[in-house]
């Protein structure tokens, strides 16, 4: 019983003091936290003279709900995904943005807009592989189905997101088909029965960083990863490759946290970090799309290459439906987690 | 004979007021721990089970379409002062917040809900409210999906302020539109399946436990205490070490290219290295490692008070050594053995982080559903329904217990 | 030629750590049916030699027979001896009739002649009737009995004791000696007994065996043993005993005089060999000293510096010099006594006195 006390964060955070002067700012951690680091934290500090404690998540809604309903709200910003900023924006999880502080909503990508949210960055879920192993590349979803052809473990995210759409797309389902085809019962036994064939094959990932680390370390032949990680990896000098075609693109979002008490500071950051200059800083620095279209004439044609934006990686790309993912994810999720562990 | 019985009666009297007094000292000596416990322990536990039972979204929100569709039959069109009271329960809610929360609690139960409702919501003040049935034709046309039944359903079955349908769906269970309990379709149940994997993996976690712990305990208590002692040190080192760097260790050994499956290679005795990470092997090795000092110390601690002369007084009846010791050793060590096991099983079921970052999805026990449905899904009834469940799995281990150890004196 | 007897230790020595001997060159003979009790201080090697016996033991150097045969090596449960240990050792988790039961058990003896003979051991330590109590419900006495009925219930070869009385009170220890000495003597088997007290000894046992520092002092009955001890150290140990210093003035035979350091010269029995000149012992049981009013051969001038009454008799504390007192019994109503403070002259009767080298 202790330990599911331990798991009601509520506790936990009441202990924690808000410290004077610091701006608490949290982000999904790895190669994005670092670019985050460098590109925002660092330039912020300098210029408003205050501390910027950054902290890692795996993107769980449920500490930022037990802060906002004990009223006891430690985190200031928070890089949200768009079905969770979408849901937490109608629940009254995040605050209201102040748009004329931040600038005008035509300076961003009509996606990138949103009541509770400012687009950080596009990023794409991808297929992912290690160049070294696999000489004759994957190309599709269907490859990476294709276990005769590339025999190995591979690695998926674990949950329903993301892989719900693979699986389709390597059962035919041509990317702007998948959301129509998951809308539908039938739609949702298929993509499930897909994903059962794979079943044997698979081992899950649940942060950012561990897909490259897998496939790195030779325990998957293909993974699905965050671009920008693959990305990182290949700084460092890995030979891991990207499939771009069914990869699925989102933005991730900045939002503050409904009752911080730091709600001011709060915007100057965002009102600071989502400046075309800062976020093209951020962009060379890990290879996740601008929101701000400004930003994107500061880029070298290398870098642009290198962004899930550029049209060479977008063309058979999805994009991500939130408002689906809002309606019917945690249907989706619930299930998926019983057929998970079973 | 007066002055006697007046005496008594003084006597009396004054015991009575001593023996006042000492409870008034009791009571106020153990007064800051109850309090303590109360609210460290009590509170929370109560409002555990409260939160496995509590449904105020839907009863709350939107109080008069609860009492338009009282007298619904859940199955035939949702009659039109249902929708007019819809509407009328919209246009109270003050903010978007609560609308947001009874989308979420109506998404929880169906897919869909939200979207329909947010809809609803962000659509008011609708032009005409007078007339439900013009009001429904409004809503429908704002968004078809209101015609159909389930919506309503949703809001028909968590119109009461409590629900049974969390504490079901802990068990596989769920109610239907009708009222009558099913069991839940088998691509969507796993409670059953885990709840029984939790006890498995603990039952197989306390054997082993007990297999290495009974002849370590024995071998501890036949030594000199000084060397018990710094021996028991070394039993309880992974006692003080932190859960999470333990179970690094562990991965850091356990690995197909870590130290164990190097030294297998290295000595010839794999080729392949063998699978000892996110599968139910490593789960029970590090979840041995971290409870066999729970099983070590109360076997320890019974074996030291049985004097060696049980075993010598068996042998000199001529019983041979080893018939000496299961007769007569390990039967006295029996209250050892129930309170270790009951320990490292009670403990082992509720297990998380371990299974969480050693085991594959298929070895996950009930916590990890319960951190899911806390940490992910956000429902938190689900979450406390599961805990609840555990709590009496708990409860259930401990009666079991009591009663054993009531039939058999000698572990009492 | 004498009868085999039952257990012999043949040089028999034991050490635990190598270096000093718990119990050394033993030659002990147990004879058939006899009640032999090994007494002696703690440390003194008698629970060690007990313990080789019943086999828990192995001994370092030396031969243990029984009945002629070598079972120096034979495990414990082979023994076929019946123990009772100090606290009983009764196995919790069993009744009374299951503990009693315990050796039959093992015995394979059918069931119906097992349950016979438990009762039948029952009754014999009158404890019939309790079969199916726990240990812990029973008094200590009471367990004291289990113990035994579970030794004797299988006709052992012999009954070894651990000091069985030790957790006793006084008179519940005094009434179970009676009761074992009369045990003993009805079932004829023979008795190893275990005691670091001398009273429990000298009251049941047929013959005393005294131990000190790992050395058999002395086997005798326990008139012999009190009344000629065969050395200083048994003349100390058991019963109560005064002792005076001095040296060996003049050698007669069996007799000696002793110059003691208040100049009086005593004459008694020489223990063992002594030069003229030689530092000795002189011994004396307290109630064979006589006091009297005014001196005479053998006798010493004293003090009286302390006087108990003990129903029977009186017991004197007199000091003979400044370093030097003697206990002497008085017995009640023979002659009044003297007072505290009365000078007065101890006789030491010459046959009672012992001369220790």
């Amino acid at each position: 019983m202790k330990r599911l006390a331990a798991l009601l964060p509520i506790i936990v955070i009441a202990l924690h003091a808000h410290a004077e002067g610091t701006l608490t700012v949290v982000n999904f951690g790895g190669a994005n936290g670092t670019a985050q680091k460098k590109a925002y934290y660092e330039p912020f500090e300098k210029l408003a003279g205050v501390k910027i404690l950054p902290v890692e998540y795996n993107g769980e809604q449920a500490k930022v709900k037990a802060m906002v309903e004990t009223g006891k709200v430690t985190w200031d910003v928070i890089e949200a995904e768009s079905a969770d900023l979408d849901r937490g924006c109608d629940e009254g999880l995040y605050e209201k943005l102040d748009w004329n502080r931040i600038g005008p909503k035509s300076d961003f990508l009509p996606a990138a807009v949103h009541d509770c949210g400012i687009g950080i960055f596009v990023w794409s879920t991808v297929l992912a592989y290690d160049a070294n192993r696999l000489k004759d590349p994957p190309k599709s979803w269907a490859d990476f189905w294709d276990v005769k052809r590339f025999p190995g473990k591979r690695a998926l995210r674990k949950n329903a997101r993301f892989n719900l759409e693979f699986a389709l797309m390597a059962d035919g389902v041509k990317p702007a088909e998948v959301y129509k085809v998951l809308a539908t019962k039938d739609g949702v036994e298929r993509a499930f029965r897909k994903l059962a064939e794979l079943r044997p094959h698979l081992q899950w990932w649940e942060a950012g960083a561990q897909p490259p680390q897998f496939l790195v370390a030779g325990d998957v032949v293909m993974a699905s990863a965050y671009n920008g990680r693959i990305d990182a990896a290949q700084r460092e000098g890995r030979n891991l490759a990207i499939a771009w075609a069914g990869g699925i693109y989102d933005i991730d979002y900045w939002a503050i946290p409904k009752g911080t008490p730091n709600r001011d500071l709060a915007t100057r950051y965002i009102a600071f970090a989502v400046g075309p200059d800062a976020q093209a800083e951020f962009a060379r620095l890990i290879s996740y799309g601008p929101t701000a279209t400004k930003a994107l004439t500061k880029l070298d044609a290398k870098t642009l290459a290198q962004l899930p934006s550029a049209p060479a990686n977008a063309k058979d790309a999805l994009k991500f439906d939130y408002r689906f993912w809002s309606d019917h994810g945690e249907a989706m999720e619930k299930r998926f987690n019983a057929w998970v562990t079973q | 004979m007066e002055a006697v019985a007046d005496t008594m009666v003084d006597v009396r009297a004054a015991l009575r007021r001593d023996a006042r007094r000492r409870t008034a000292t009791a009571l106020l000596l153990v007064l800051p721990l109850a309090l303590f416990l109360l609210l460290t322990f009590l509170v929370p536990i109560g409002a555990l089970l409260w939160r496995a039972v509590d449904n105020p979204e839907i009863a709350r929100a939107v109080p008069r379409t609860v009492a338009a569709l009282a007298r619904w039959d859940a199955e035939s069109p949702a009659p039109d002062a249902a929708y007019a009271a819809f509407v009328a329960d919209l246009l109270a809610l003050r903010e978007q917040t609560d609308a947001g929360m009874l989308a979420r609690r109506l998404n929880t139960e169906v897919g869909g809900a939200r979207s329909l409702v947010m809809n609803a919501w962000r659509a008011q003040p609708l032009p005409a409210t007078g007339d439900a049935a013009a009001v429904r034709a409004q809503l429908i046309a704002l968004d078809p999906r209101w015609e159909e039944p389930w919506i309503w359903q949703a809001i028909a079955k968590n119109g009461a302020r409590l629900t049974p349908d969390y504490l079901l769906a802990a068990v596989d269970l769920k109610r239907t539109t009708d009222g009558s309990i099913v069991t839940m379709d088998a691509d969507r149940s796993a409670f059953r399946r885990i709840l029984a994997r939790t006890f498995g993996i603990a039952a197989i976690v306390t054997a082993i436990t007990l297999v290495l712990a009974y002849p370590l305990a024995w071998w501890l208590s036949t030594m000199a205490p000084r060397r018990a002692n710094v021996l028991l040190i070394i039993v309880l080192v992974p006692f003080w070490t932190s859960i999470l760097v333990r179970v690094a260790a562990w991965i850091v050994l356990l690995q197909s290219g870590g130290l164990v499956n190097q030294t297998l290679r290295g000595i010839g005795l794999i080729d392949e290295p063998l699978a000892l990470l996110f599968n139910r092997t490593g789960v029970v090795i590090a979840m041995v490692h971290i409870l066999l000092p729970f099983m070590v110390l109360p076997l320890y601690s019974v074996m030291k008070s049985i004097p060696r002369e049980y075993v010598r007084a068996a042998v000199s009846l001529g019983s041979h050594p080893l018939a000496a010791f299961v007769r007569v050793y390990v039967p006295q060590t029996y209250a050892g053995v129930a309170a270790g096991g009951l320990l490292v099983f009670i403990l082992a079921i509720g297990y998380y982080v371990t299974p969480a970052l050693l085991g594959g999805p298929e070895d996950q026990m009930l916590s990890y559903s319960v951190a899911q449905y806390a940490n992910v899904h956000l429902d938190w009834g689900m979450a406390c329904a599961l805990g609840s469940v555990l709590l009496a799995a708990t409860l259930v281990l401990y009666a079991v217990y009591r009663r054993f150890a009531r039939m058999e004196p000698a572990l009492a | 030629m004498a009868e085999t007897p039952l257990v012999r230790f043949a040089g028999v020595q034991k050490s635990y750590d190598g270096i000093t001997l718990a119990v050394r060159d033993l030659d002990l003979d147990v004879r058939r049916g006899e009640f032999l009790t090994l007494l002696g201080p703690s440390g003194s090697g008698k629970t060690t030699t007990l313990m080789m016996l019943a086999g828990f033991e192995t001994p370092s150097g030396g031969e243990i027979l029984f009945d002629g045969r070598p079972i120096t090596r034979t495990p414990p449960h082979r023994r076929n001896f019946g123990m009772v240990f100090q606290n009983y050792a009764l196995f919790p988790h069993l009744t009374v009739g299951d503990n009693v039961a315990y050796p039959l058990t093992v015995r394979r003896v059918p069931a119906a002649e097992r349950e016979q003979r438990v009762a039948t051991a029952l009754e014999m330590v009158r404890l019939g009737g309790l079969t199916a109590r726990r240990p812990d419900q029973l008094s200590g006495g009471q367990r004291q009995r289990v113990a035994l009925a579970r030794a004797l219930v299988f006709d052992p070869a012999m009954v070894l004791m651990d000091e069985p009385l030790g957790a006793l009170d006084k008179q519940l220890r005094e009434h179970m000696q009676v009761e074992l000495k009369d045990l003993h003597r009805r079932l004829g088997v023979t008795f190893v007994y275990v005691t670091h007290d001398q009273g429990e000894a000298l009251a049941m046992s047929d013959r005393v065996a005294v131990f000190n520092d790992g050395a058999l002092q002395q086997v005798d009955t326990a008139e012999r043993l009190y009344e000629e001890p065969a050395n200083r150290f048994v003349s100390g140990f058991v019963g109560d005993n005064t002792a005076l210093a001095g040296r060996v003035a003049a050698i007669d035979r069996d007799f000696a005089d002793v110059a003691l350091e208040c100049n009086a010269t005593l004459r008694g029995r020489l223990i063992g060999p002594a030069a003229p000149g030689a530092a000795v012992q002189v011994a004396i049981r307290p109630e064979r000293v006589v006091v009297r009013e005014s001196g005479g051969p053998n006798t010493v001038p004293a003090t009286v510096q302390d006087i108990v009454y003990l129903g029977d008799h009186l017991r004197l504390r007199c000091g003979i010099d400044e370093r030097t007192t003697a206990t002497v019994k008085h017995p009640v109503g023979s002659g009044s006594p003297p007072a505290i403070g009365a000078r007065t002259h101890l006789e030491f009767p010459a046959e009672h006195v012992r001369i220790y080298p």
